[in-house]
């Protein structure tokens, strides 16, 4: 039933710590214009816009699209806004394909920012909460526990992290709007950098970044009619769970586990290891990518981390995870999830750059969120999905 | 549009002030009602789309533990925005039309007496420019309502009647807040009271509360099975002006204007029209901008959003009133709206119908 939707323009900022030169609509316009240019678009012709961002008191606007709409120049048209916890930038792009999808809108343009100069994240996600327990270890302290237990139950070496951290900083480098250009990065190094929450060291961890990515979506019928490379989008999912219950597997939560094969079942997918050329993954900590690579039906349940080990998931590798240095070199909270989704776009449109994975044909795009509970995947393709 | 989807059950919590239940305990209940009312199993359920606004629980990421009160175990297909749940109903909608699932349960939460929300909701305005001036939600209401009397657009006593007119309705309806305790008052005893935001008198201003709802959506023969008369979504649509008060006439409104063309309001067949206006000059402006007309369309009969704001939840009240106007057999056209931003900026307007 559904109409095919293509990714035809893909733009993002300069992602850095802080973009002091431009307003918060200033941000989302560098990365709107971009796209827009990449479709070869105006603005006048973007029927509908979907926009996502993390919590509203990262920089204390409280529902932000509205008065972005001025400098969408959205007057007369729709605005959408979508809040799904860190996965929100996968989940505001497949919000946004799936009103091409229903065939409600020709031509939609999605954004995910955040500007986390204009804030404190770290008091925005610490305060206390009325009616509540709140949770003032932070992300890091949060997950660390989590990490332990993967490495505790696969009985994988503590080296690994830092193996993961490298390769990321390294391909940030190849990547011109990542917010990290560390070129000197190797295992050794690595190893020594400061231990922050055990086992997870300061190079193993995200960085704090300002930063929009944008997309241009259209229909077949107007995607057709242009000229230039596209990101078909084979298939979406989303999947979400409770934060904590009694015997909640945190390391492999079922969500992600059953958004993989939701995402496989509709992409046609049976190999994903041997039919997914480029995966950009949401990994703000570097063991995640061996966690997700076993989540995602990548590698058996605790071998994920051989695959790291065995240089796979490299650019030169059989299945490179994050040519763009990942969220690990990036991260603008509310547009992580939609770099992600937007660089496996440029991957199979072939506009990945210094980054790019030469002939990618099938991209995944990966986000999650909140306790390891939000999901959303989307699978897209240099060729029209069957 | 390709497929028919209706609302097929609704449920709303009747509105309290200053209540410490959490925003699950507030959600569970009304889940669990409108999923008992329309007889589905929860695990049938395709998509669960939620509305609620971070800065009212004065916690990021507090919509999180609203799946708790989802039940979501086995994992369910999820999604949520920073808004109304009537545009997360819209978000189900769309999520239907692409034929991944058939049915959805959209709720909405929202404990508006926890802070100051006339506050909390000037946070909206340009963070640079408009509101470090802490203007306040109600004062941009009462500007746009002096520029509205001084066009002539609205009168001082039409705002009374709308006001007299949504407490009486307000009466014969259970999840609204208590009319009597703003007393029974003639439109001449409402006018010589004083302004509290001048030209805005207290009934002039919505009545904060804190309240959740819930409602069922489902496509074509699904809806048949689980309502005896579903409220089908005939036109759908929403729309956003440029938020820049000096940039938009704030004495019409176009996004609802635009929104109500192409849901396809037809005013000549509209029965009941359940509007989410704040304030009583909003209803004014409503009804002209969708060109209802009020001596043939019963405006508000619930009381509207005046006797109750849930902010958050106010708009899918409006959907979960004139979905059981339909439902009931009360109406067979019914529109249900929601509004959103300073002054009306942004609109959704909804056409529902029986069969």
């Amino acid at each position: 039933m559904a109409e095919r939707c293509a990714v035809v323009g893909v733009g993002q900022t300069n992602h850095t710590s802080c973009r002091a030169d431009v307003s918060i609509a200033g941000l989302v316009r560098e990365a709107v214009d971009r796209a827009l240019a990449d479709a070869g678009i105006t603005l006048a012709e973007v029927d509908a816009i979907v926009i996502g961002k993390a919590p509203d008191p990262l920089e204390g606007v409280v529902m932000p699209e509205l008065w972005l709409a001025d400098a969408l120049a959205a007057h007369g048209k729709p605005v959408f806004r979508v809040h799904t916890a860190g996965s929100v930038g996968g989940s505001t792009a497949i919000v946004a394909a799936q009103h091409v999808m229903a065939g409600i809108h020709g031509t939609v343009l999605t954004v995910g920012f955040e500007k986390q100069s204009d804030g404190n994240a770290m008091w925005a996600l610490s305060v206390p909460i009325p009616f509540g327990m709140p949770v003032h270890a932070g992300a890091g302290g949060y997950f660390s526990p989590i990490v332990r237990g993967y490495i505790n139950r696969s009985g994988a070496p503590r080296h690994i992290g830092a193996m993961v951290a490298v390769k990321d900083r390294t391909n940030a480098v190849k990547n011109p709007y990542a917010h990290l250009h560390e070129p000197d990065w190797t295992l050794e190094k690595a190893l020594e950098s400061p231990m922050l929450w055990d086992p997870i060291r300061f190079v193993e961890t995200c960085p704090s970044s300002d930063g929009a990515m944008a997309l241009v979506l259209m229909s077949e019928e107007r995607a057709d009619r242009r000229p230039g490379p596209k990101a078909w989008v084979h298939a979406t999912s989303m999947r979400s769970e409770p934060t904590a219950f009694a015997g909640r597997e945190q390391v492999s939560p079922r969500a992600g586990e059953l958004c993989a094969e939701d995402l496989w079942r509709k992409g046609g997918i049976t190999r994903p290891a041997d039919e997914i050329d480029v995966v950009e993954m949401y990994v703000p900590f570097s063991w995640f990518e061996p966690m997700w690579l076993e989540n995602l039906g990548f590698a058996p349940r605790n071998e994920g981390w051989r695959m790291v080990e065995d240089g796979v998931t490299e650019m030169t590798g059989s299945l490179p995870i994050n040519p763009s240095g990942g969220v690990l070199s990036t991260n603008p909270i509310g547009a992580s999830g939609m770099i992600r989704f937007g660089e496996a776009c440029m991957q199979v449109m072939g506009k990945a750059g210094e980054h790019q994975i030469d002939g990618a044909r099938k991209a995944v795009g990966h986000a999650y969120g909140g306790g390891s509970q939000f999901f959303a995947m989307w699978l897209v393709g240099a060729d029209k999905p069957n | 549009m390709a497929r028919d989807v209706a609302i097929v059950g609704t449920a709303q919590r009747p509105s309290q002030v200053g209540t410490v239940l959490t925003s699950v305990e507030l959600i569970l209940p009304v889940i669990d009602e409108v999923i008992a009312k329309v007889g589905v199993d929860r695990r049938e359920i395709g998509f669960w789309c939620h509305g609620s606004c971070d800065y009212m629980s004065g916690q990021p990421f507090s919509f999180v533990a609203a799946v708790d009160a989802i039940g979501a175990w086995p994992p369910i297909v999820e999604s949520h925005v920073e808004a109304d749940g009537a545009l997360a109903l819209y978000e189900a909608w769309v999520k239907i039309q692409t034929g991944e699932c058939d049915t959805a349960v959209v709720f909405s939460n929202g404990k508006t007496t926890s802070g100051p929300i006339d506050q909390i909701l000037t946070l909206q305005a340009d963070p640079y420019f408009v509101a470090p001036l802490w203007p306040g939600f109600d004062t941009l209401a009462a500007l746009q309502a002096r520029m509205c009397l001084e066009a002539g657009v609205v009168s001082e006593r039409a705002m009374a009647e709308v006001a007299v007119r949504s407490r009486r309705d307000a009466r014969s309806n259970a999840v609204a807040w208590p009319p009597a305790s703003m007393g029974d008052h003639s439109v001449d005893e409402l006018l010589a009271t004083p302004y509290v935001r001048d030209p805005l008198r207290a009934h002039d201003l919505p009545v904060a509360v804190d309240g959740a709802n819930a409602v069922v959506l489902a496509a074509g023969d699904v809806a048949r099975r689980l309502s005896p008369r579903p409220a089908w979504i005939r036109g759908f649509d929403h729309r956003i002006d440029t938020q820049r008060l000096g940039a938009r006439s704030l004495v019409e409104s176009n996004s609802a204007r635009v929104a109500g063309r192409v849901a396809g309001v037809n005013a000549d067949k509209i029965d009941v029209a359940e509007l989410h206006a704040p304030y009583t000059h909003q209803e004014l402006l409503l009804v002209q901008a969708l060109g209802l007309d009020p001596q043939r369309t019963r405006i508000n009969p619930s009381g509207g959003a005046l006797v109750a704001n849930p902010a958050m939840a106010a708009g899918l009240a409006r959907f979960a009133e004139a979905a059981d106007a339909v439902t009931s057999g009360r109406a067979d056209r019914a529109v249900a709206h929601c509004t959103s931003g300073p002054c009306l900026q942004q609109n959704l307007v909804c056409v529902l119908e029986g069969e």
